[in-house]
């Protein structure tokens, strides 16, 4: 029993008190409902100078488009970044929480962290969690002894490549990759294929789609391209479809309204005496 | 058939020319067979942050609860109002946390963001991966038909009455098409000095 006195320490990692019911719900006949997923193409490329990393931005929950401008590329540190695909928030939160252990890992050694070790967390975070954990990653950065490029599975093995592609689109990456890449390719050259394998997720898998994001990792400088290129513009819309005011029918005496007092302070620097 | 829509319930949020609307449904049934007209699903969370959880009516209440917990902790700790993005993250994590065996509501997060009283919409699925739309954001049963509805409607820039407008029809033809939401809508409208409650006249049936 916990108290104000005695609290419960909370448990750290993730928290099983829901499973019980849920798995009675399930045999009652309510499955477990299916998670946000980005039915995605993730591509990554070993060029001249760096890495290039890209993704589409579409994000679905079964057949529905969730979200049309999402973002796949996830910063790890400020020479790292990845990639995901598979269920959303897996891919998300796994690639925030070894970010963080990144950056305590960077203070306690007090260097550039080598991507090889942000495999090896990833890789080892995944292989505990069996598979359970749904993401799929291009991990891509700069370190001292060069650009890497690595894919990592939800089961936790991973390949170490020049060039490599993930998700229901790799496909149709790969294929742009396997007949147009070539080692020391220069900058420009490597971004159009990118966007090329990109593209070809985007129109030819169903589960990929919006624009195109890129990310540019060399040894002293990143550009990370967002909305690299707009592959989908939406048409323009030809007539206004504004309702007039007062359509909605409303109850007037069940409406409440809520003054909030806006309180501005402003704050003015001053200059402090350092005369005496 | 998923639990998720075992209560049935609508829900949408929209932003517009300094000011953010959150509207709900306000049924709650046990799959065909209405119970009531006037379950809450909409929490005020501040004066300028608001949070929507359709989903398994009884996960909505105790979610609510364990936020408006945490959020006042934090408010205490820190001696500040939370940002509707630092309740976001909160919410993300909190689901997260449940990840291998979720609570099961859809969170919709609405609200200003203090000092600069910029718009934001958020929602997320059932286990916390955050999105952030420059538009609108949709959830419950009748998502599908509020996508449609939003998709159309929508325009950038709306003023706080044009924004009622186009949120209450947005939502009042989209649920009006599911058979478990409706019975009534409330629709908030956010604004830099004033929050609208406003009660829709609905199809009843």
């Amino acid at each position: 029993m916990s108290s104000a006195l005695c609290p419960e320490i909370p448990t750290p990692g993730f928290s099983f008190e829901n499973c019980k019911r849920n798995a009675t719900l399930a045999a009652k006949g309510f499955p477990t409902p299916k998670a946000t997923k980005t039915g995605t193409t993730i591509v990554g490329i070993i060029y001249k100078d760096g890495v290039i990393l890209g993704a589409d931005t579409r994000a679905t929950e079964d057949t529905t488009v969730s979200d049309k401008n999402c973002q796949k590329i996830h910063y790890l540190a400020p020479n790292m970044y990845c990639c995901g695909a598979g269920t959303a928030a897996d891919t998300e939160m796994t690639t925030q929480m070894i970010s963080s252990q990144l950056e305590l890992h960077r203070l306690y050694t007090g260097r550039v962290v080598p991507v090889c070790t942000a495999n090896q967390m990833l890789k080892q975070y995944l292989f505990r969690y069996q598979g359970h954990i749904g993401a799929a990653l291009v991990l891509g950065g700069v370190d001292s002894s060069g650009p890497h490029l690595f894919s990592i599975y939800p089961h936790g093995s991973t390949d170490k490549l020049p060039y490599t592609t993930m998700g229901s689109g790799s496909l149709a990456a790969m294929a742009v990759f396997e007949s147009r890449w070539v080692p020391n390719m220069d900058e420009e050259a490597g971004k159009k294929l990118v966007r090329d394998a990109i593209a070809a997720g985007i129109f030819n898998d169903l589960g990929s789609g919006s624009n195109v994001d890129l990310c540019v990792i060399r040894k002293d400088k990143v550009d990370y391209l967002r909305t690299y290129d707009e592959a989908n513009k939406k048409g323009i819309r030809q007539a206004s479809y504004k309702y007039p005011k007062g359509t909605t029918a409303i109850f007037p005496n069940k409406t409440q309204e809520y003054k909030i007092e806006v309180t501005e302070e402003t704050v003015t620097p001053y200059t402090m005496d350092t005369s005496s | 058939m998923s639990i998720l829509s075992y209560n049935g319930g609508a829900m949408v949020a929209m932003k517009g020319d300094q000011c953010v609307a959150i509207a709900t449904d306000k049924r709650f049934g046990i799959q065909a067979q209405t119970i009531s007209l006037d379950f809450k699903k909409v929490f005020d969370m501040g004066p300028h942050l608001f949070v929507g959880l359709p989903g398994l009516a009884t996960d909505t209440q105790t979610v609510m609860e364990k936020l408006r917990f945490r959020k006042n902790l934090y408010e205490l700790k820190e001696n500040r109002k939370m940002s509707p993005k630092v309740f976001s993250s909160m919410v993300s994590n909190m689901l997260y946390e449940k990840r291998f065996g979720p609570f099961f509501v859809e969170p919709i997060i609405a609200g200003l963001e203090p000092k600069t009283f910029e718009p934001y919409v958020c929602n997320m699925d059932l286990i916390g991966c955050p999105n952030e739309p420059e538009d609108f954001v949709v959830g419950g049963t009748a998502s599908a038909q509020l996508y449609g509805m939003c998709e159309a409607l929508w325009v950038p820039k709306l003023k706080p009455d044009e924004l009622f407008e186009t949120i209450s029809q947005a939502l009042i033809n989209a649920f009006d098409r599911d058979a478990i939401s409706g019975w009534g809508a409330t629709v908030y409208i956010i604004e830099k000095d004033k929050v609208t409650v406003r009660e829709l006249k609905t199809r009843m049936d």
